[in-house]
């Protein structure tokens, strides 16, 4: 047994782990290892990636590169690779990730499974929205390919399904073409939300990437909105950056009360006198926490919980305020706060995330059931403003908040295969 | 006018460390790349992925038998007849269970012959043929577990010192050639070979940064080097402990 705990590391629990590293072999190896659930690289936060006391299987090792058409930016792949491992290699070859989360050590197979987003939403989807086929390993031993044409309903099943559907085992992705690793970006402070609307809106059609930070202590919601657009400036790539590590955990968290209100004063002060016009190579932009390994140390030994929410475009503006007051109210806040605007792009997954509208990600000190009280609170927000919370980043959410988040949901159990389970699918649709 | 790849060979090419070193030595440059394993679809599955990663480099595969001798010396007689040579890992190995060999001489014997007579006889027939172009390096993978013999551990170990004990002569015998021999000790490391390990919580070193320390060695020309390097330090302490101490020592 292997101790193995999620990103937001709120718990460290024993699995039997399986490693695959053939692909040949897993149809085998999985006939007589379920009930399980793929595990990549445990960047979800929550529970999705997690199956305490049972079996786990390790995708790392299917860590191989398949074929590439460099004419067609076609990369068939493992499923265990990294997005770093594709980024870093296509990169000087012309060739991009279309979509990429916030950070790039997460395996192709988890970004599909949790249908990620990136700060180019609002032009190009979800990463879902970029597969062309994927290969599933059933427990049964069934294997199905699919896609957006080959077998349609199991492939919208699958991107978003949270490995419900299947272990990925192979992934065809269609990259985009880019001149280099530069990026024109932008920052601009923001007052109030009214303010970061409009700058979301003006943005939406000159610049492809949008995302902002916001002060989640501000009562009026100021913030700093940052843009950028690939460009064909080339600079050369820069040697690698020094890596900074969390080299322990502390005994308690360093996001609290003492720190947080100057360190959100002294961010959002910092950008505001920032000169505004600069290039960015795209590992700086796409995933500044990836220079500090491990930052989820900081939380602390009982670690912190992510809320992310989407919420549709008509009751946005008021959702976020009424959840920045109930943050206010409770003392409690988060340093690493984001707020964007998704467009109207439909996800292909039955379950994914990303809906039209605006999305708010916060993260909380894991402070028992206090936080828990807390994110009803909340919750009773994102209900009522008809809106929805990730699964990837959740540990916590009750059935209704799931049910009414996810109408597709019993279209989805269709295609479950039965022999997989996590900690998440046992919390919320019972097995 | 196209640029002269260096010819370089893997035994035991679809070993976790082995394909790693292969990974970086085919992102500096295009290279011809043999890579010799068991399992013909392994290794079709490695060259895939280093042909994606260097599309401009060659690859061969060759499936052989680890054990026969004279297969071995017919397989390196006809790649060194091709061309010359500049890198030969030797690479291939399997970590045994020690309580079955204990129990099974079959077991035993089979451990011994893949992970100590093989890798000899396949750094013998090199070689040969690098000591006549005077030219080539040569690197084997051996372990920390050949420095001194544990219970835990101690048939795998007997086979890494022979191998250990081999390299050392092989080295005296190319002394004023311009061969250089490399023998690598890696320590624990995540490999699909130590899976069973990471479950008693041991820290293992990550095959990346081991392949890194062996790339760099052979260019180099190192002759003995611990991956990573703090296992020199740690392994001069358990060679030098008094027998007294080390039998009490449950390791």
């Amino acid at each position: 047994m292997v101790a193995v705990s999620s990103w937001g590391r709120l718990k460290s629990s024993e699995h039997n782990v399986l490693e695959f590293s053939d692909r040949s072999q897993i149809q085998n190896l999985l006939k007589s290892n379920f009930p399980g659930v793929a595990h990549g690289m445990g960047r979800s936060y929550g529970d999705v990636c997690l199956n305490s006391n049972g079996n786990l299987w390790f995708t790392r090792g299917l860590d191989r590169f398949i074929s590439f058409d460099s004419k067609t930016g076609k990369l068939i792949c493992e499923a265990g690779v990294l997005l770093k491992d594709i980024q870093q290699m296509m990169v000087p070859k012309g060739w991009i990730l279309p979509v990429t989360p916030g950070t790039q050590l997460a395996t192709v197979g988890g970004a599909i499974a949790n249908d990620v987003h990136g700060k180019n939403h609002h032009v190009l989807g979800t990463f879902g929205n970029h597969i062309n086929k994927i290969k599933l390993v059933r427990t049964n031993g069934d294997i199905i390919e699919c896609g957006p044409t080959l077998f349609p309903e199991f492939f919208s099943a699958t991107v978003g399904g949270f490995g419900m559907t299947g272990v990925i085992t192979e992934v065809e992705i269609q990259l985009r073409p880019v001149a280099g690793p530069w990026l024109n970006t932008e920052i601009i402070p923001y007052n109030d939300l009214d303010e970061f609307f409009n700058l979301a809106d003006a943005s939406e059609q000159e610049w492809e990437h949008t995302v902002s930070w916001i002060d989640c202590l501000s009562k009026k919601g100021r913030g700093i909105f940052m843009r950028g657009n690939h460009t064909d400036l080339n600079l050369g790539d820069i040697p690698n950056k020094s890596q900074l590590t969390v080299p322990f955990t502390p005994p308690v968290s360093l996001v609290n009360k003492l720190s947080l209100k100057p360190f959100n004063m002294f961010y959002y002060y910092l950008n505001k006198c920032h000169k505004s016009n600069t290039l960015s190579h795209y590992e700086s932009f796409f995933y500044p926490l990836d220079n500090l390994q491990g930052w989820n140390k900081m939380y602390g030994p009982r670690g912190f919980y992510q809320y992310q929410c989407v919420i549709p475009r008509e009751f946005g503006r008021d959702a976020i305020l009424e959840m920045l007051n109930q943050i206010t109210l409770s003392g409690d806040g988060s340093f690493l706060a984001v707020l964007k605007t998704f467009g109207d792009f439909k996800s292909v997954g039955m379950m994914s995330f990303p809906q039209s509208g605006v999305t708010l990600a916060l993260d909380f000190p894991n402070k028992g059931n206090y936080s828990l009280r807390f994110f009803e609170r909340l919750d009773a927000v994102v209900k009522e403003a008809t809106g929805r919370i990730y699964i990837a980043k959740d540990a916590r959410m009750s059935r209704d908040m799931f049910e009414s988040g996810y109408p597709r949901l019993n279209e989805f159990l269709k295609y479950r295969d039965s022999g997989i389970s996590s900690e998440f699918s046992r919390r919320l649709i019972g097995s | 006018m196209e640029e002269i790849k260096k010819r370089i060979m893997i035994i035991g090419a679809t070993s976790l460390m082995a394909e790693h070193c292969a990974r970086i030595w085919v992102k500096d440059s295009p290279v011809d790349l043999t890579l010799v394993g068991r399992s013909t679809q392994k290794l079709e599955q490695v060259a895939e992925d280093l042909k994606v990663r260097s599309p401009h480099s060659n690859f061969n595969i060759l499936q052989t038998d680890f054990i026969d001798p004279i297969a071995i010396r017919a397989l390196i007689d006809k790649f060194f007849e091709i061309g010359t040579v500049d890198i030969v890992l030797i690479a291939h190995g399997s970590l045994p269970d020690q309580n079955a060999c204990q129990d099974n001489l079959v077991d035993c014997h089979r451990e011994l012959l893949v992970n100590g007579v093989s890798p000899v006889l396949f750094a013998e027939a090199c070689a040969f043929h690098m000591q006549q172009s005077d030219y080539g390096r040569l690197v084997v993978i051996g372990s920390v577990a050949g420095d001194r013999g544990r219970k835990s551990n101690y048939i795998y170990g007997a086979a890494k010192g022979l191998v250990t004990r081999y390299v050392q002569g092989l080295q005296h015998r190319l002394a004023d050639t311009n061969v250089k021999v490399t023998l690598v000790k890696p320590g624990p490391t995540d490999t699909p070979m130590t899976a069973h390990l990471k479950s008693k919580n041991q820290k293992l070193a990550s095959v990346q940064d081991v392949a890194k320390l062996i790339v760099d060695a052979v260019d180099r020309g190192e002759s003995t080097v611990y991956a990573p390097r703090k296992w020199g330090l740690i392994m001069m302490i358990i060679r030098h402990l008094p027998t007294i101490v080390f039998n009490k020592m449950n390791i």
